[in-house]
């Protein structure tokens, strides 16, 4: 076999020019897909990451019948008392899970006594909150003695498109009215602490208060979760973890309700779409090898009738000038797979290094590209798959022919 | 011992409808390191005979038999193994593979076909390049060398893997006289020193001469045989 390769190689690099040409276009196309791969994943990763360790956790549970109604913000399907213990208690002896924040999520009108406006809000604990969505803080604008402690009782961060809208600042003090489950109204006087950022998303625009001021506002005797965000110890366990509750879920009595960030964000059809993105440009790149190497591979076949021939004259088994011509094939496919996988990781170490920002929504986003090594190799084994494949027909085409025939080829 | 053997071979090779007779019930038996040469105008069926004791090509009728085998029978895969191992070719335009060393295209029948070690595989080259007197060309490439060396080296390719039979479509067609007679003269020291059978086929008056048995072809038969030496 290592005759083989050697021959193969010569062969590949008899016409220079042409071999250099065709592996540019294919080296291209790894290129291309490295690049667009590594800036799409990186974009992608960027954006859940917002979405999940800022506002949404990575996933969620609610009461049975919550999600469907969840534009209303009911407060009368929770979780509390018995049952709520029941959840809590599960969610700690799950090792892959490493925070979870119990949350109160109701609308309200807020008043800077000369103007009124509608307000979504988050009641939470802050410490179990900071541990369970940990970028959050860092979406807050103003000054915070400690992350754990960024919502105290008399407190609330107020979205800053509100701030803006009702003319409000920092120390001011807002009046909070809401309702509770029970119909009643309820006010209470706050003190803005500090301002969120606005993210996309569910929760990208809430305001937060602490939970001790949400059970005196809506009059609840114990705490009536709402909602719980979870923060896992790895993403990518999210599958799993997700099954694991969704079965527990069901055998719970009464049962609960449990939703991945995927299932609740709108931007899941985004990061669907860039998937999509991602294999269109694959498509692109096998289109380009399957296309290429076909080429120069018949083209090749054609130019060496004679050479074939004289091959097979001299007793070069079918199988043997077969396995010749695949290997020239995949050898191209493997030396343009290198080359374009060396150039594009440079481009992404390039783009690293000279910081690529831009403003997606209302979020200042940084993306810092990188291609998973696991990407890498698929690439690597779509383009030789491609290469073989390909190279097959030619090579097949040159073992089948009579040597007699070929011998006499002009 | 007939080291060939053909017995009432016809060739018929058709094209659309018409078909063309190019061997008329040919019978002949070769002896073993005979220098036999083929002589006979354009079209007179010298090709198709080499080709079909080549194992190449197989006859529409009759039965031919190379070194004691009906090689009627083999497949492609047969009967490129048959030919590997018992057939070495020598073609009019050398053939010699562009991208290898003279050395390299000596060797690449062993590459491809026998398991030799490599040091025997090297012995087994370098001697047959002194041979044919290629031992200091044996580093360049094919593009770099005149095209009596290219023939001396196809020589030596027909020769590296020990064949019984050596081919050689008109090996001196593209060769001027002195070089002709240079590629002849190597051909028959090494029927002499290998015990190899040569047939090659020739125009060239002056080039049969130098063949133990001449056969004459005319529009697909053999219509005399000369015997110039005992053999």
């Amino acid at each position: 076999m290592r005759n083989v390769i050697v021959i193969a190689l010569r062969n590949l690099f008899r016409n220079k020019r042409r071999t250099f040409l065709t592996s540019s276009l294919i080296a291209f196309g790894v290129i291309l897909v490295v690049v667009f791969g590594g800036l799409a994943i990186s974009f992608k990763s960027q954006m859940v990451g917002v979405l999940t360790n800022t506002a949404m956790g990575d996933l969620q549970i609610h009461g049975k019948g919550y999600v469907e109604s969840i534009d209303n913000l009911p407060l009368n399907l929770t979780l509390s008392g018995a049952e709520l213990a029941k959840v809590e208690t599960l969610l700690k002896d799950m090792p892959d899970i490493a925070a979870y924040s119990p949350r109160i999520k109701f609308g309200a009108m807020i008043s800077n006594y000369a103007q009124t406006s509608n307000v979504r809000l988050s009641a939470v604990y802050p410490e179990m909150e900071n541990h369970t969505v940990p970028e959050l803080v860092k979406r807050i604008k103003g000054h915070i003695t400690h992350p754990d402690t960024f919502v105290r009782p008399g407190e609330i961060l107020v979205p800053e498109n509100l701030m803006k809208g009702l003319s409000l600042h920092t120390g001011d003090e807002i009046v909070l009215v809401a309702t509770n489950k029970e119909g009643s109204v309820n006010a209470t006087t706050l003190r803005i602490a500090a301002v969120t950022e606005n993210v996309f998303g569910p929760s990208g625009k809430d305001g937060y208060i602490h939970m001790q001021d949400a059970l005196a506002l809506l009059r609840m005797d114990r705490p009536e979760i709402v909602e719980i965000a979870i923060h896992l110890q790895r993403f990518d366990k999210l599958s799993a973890v997700s099954s694991q509750l969704k079965k527990e879920a069901a055998a719970s009595q009464p049962p609960f309700e449990v939703h991945t960030w995927e299932q609740l964000s709108p931007f899941a059809s985004i990061a669907r779409i860039v998937d999509l993105l991602i294999i269109v440009v694959k498509f692109i790149l096998i289109s380009i090898v399957l296309v290429s190497i076909l080429n120069i591979m018949t083209m090749s076949v054609y130019e060496r009738i004679s050479e074939i021939g004289t091959i097979a004259a001299i007793g070069t088994p079918p199988r043997r000038i077969l396995s010749l011509f695949l290997v020239e094939g995949f050898a191209m496919g493997l030396l343009s797979t290198v080359a374009g996988i060396v150039i594009g990781i440079g481009i992404l170490w390039v783009m690293n290094v000279t910081k690529i920002e831009f403003t997606f929504g209302q979020m200042n986003v940084s993306l810092a590209p990188s291609i998973p090594a696991g990407e890498l190799v698929w690439i690597a084994i779509i383009v030789m798959l491609v290469s073989l494949f390909a190279g097959f027909q030619p090579a097949y085409k040159a073992s089948r022919m009579e040597p007699v025939n070929a011998l006499g080829h002009v | 011992m007939s080291v060939v053997e053909l017995t009432n071979v016809t060739k018929v090779y058709q094209t659309g409808e018409v078909s063309v007779k190019a061997l008329k019930g040919v019978s002949l038996q070769l002896e073993k390191q005979s220098f036999v040469s083929f002589i006979g105008p354009s079209g007179s069926g010298k090709s198709t005979l080499l080709n079909l004791i080549g194992v190449l090509d197989k006859p529409t009728e009759g039965t031919i038999r190379v070194n004691g085998t009906d090689v009627n029978t083999f497949d492609r895969a047969a009967a490129a193994a048959f030919r590997g191992k018992t057939i070495g070719f020598v073609f009019q335009n050398f053939n010699l593979i562009p991208v290898l060393t003279v050395y390299e295209n000596v060797e690449y029948p062993l590459l491809m076909l026998d398991r030799l070690p490599s040091k025997e595989r090297r012995d087994r080259v370098l001697r047959l390049l002194e041979k044919v007197g290629m031992t200091d060309q044996k580093e360049k490439y094919p593009n770099q060398i005149s095209g009596g060396q290219k023939q001396r080296v196809a020589v030596a390719r027909a020769l590296v893997t020990n064949p019984q039979i050596v081919l050689a479509d008109e090996p001196t067609a593209n060769l001027d006289h002195v070089t002709a007679f240079k590629v002849i003269n190597i051909m028959h020291e090494m029927t002499n020193e290998l015990g190899t059978t040569f047939i090659f086929s020739t125009h060239d008056q002056k080039i049969v001469g130098e063949a133990d048995v001449i056969y004459t072809l005319e529009d697909g038969a053999i219509v005399n045989t000369e015997h110039r030496k005992a053999g």
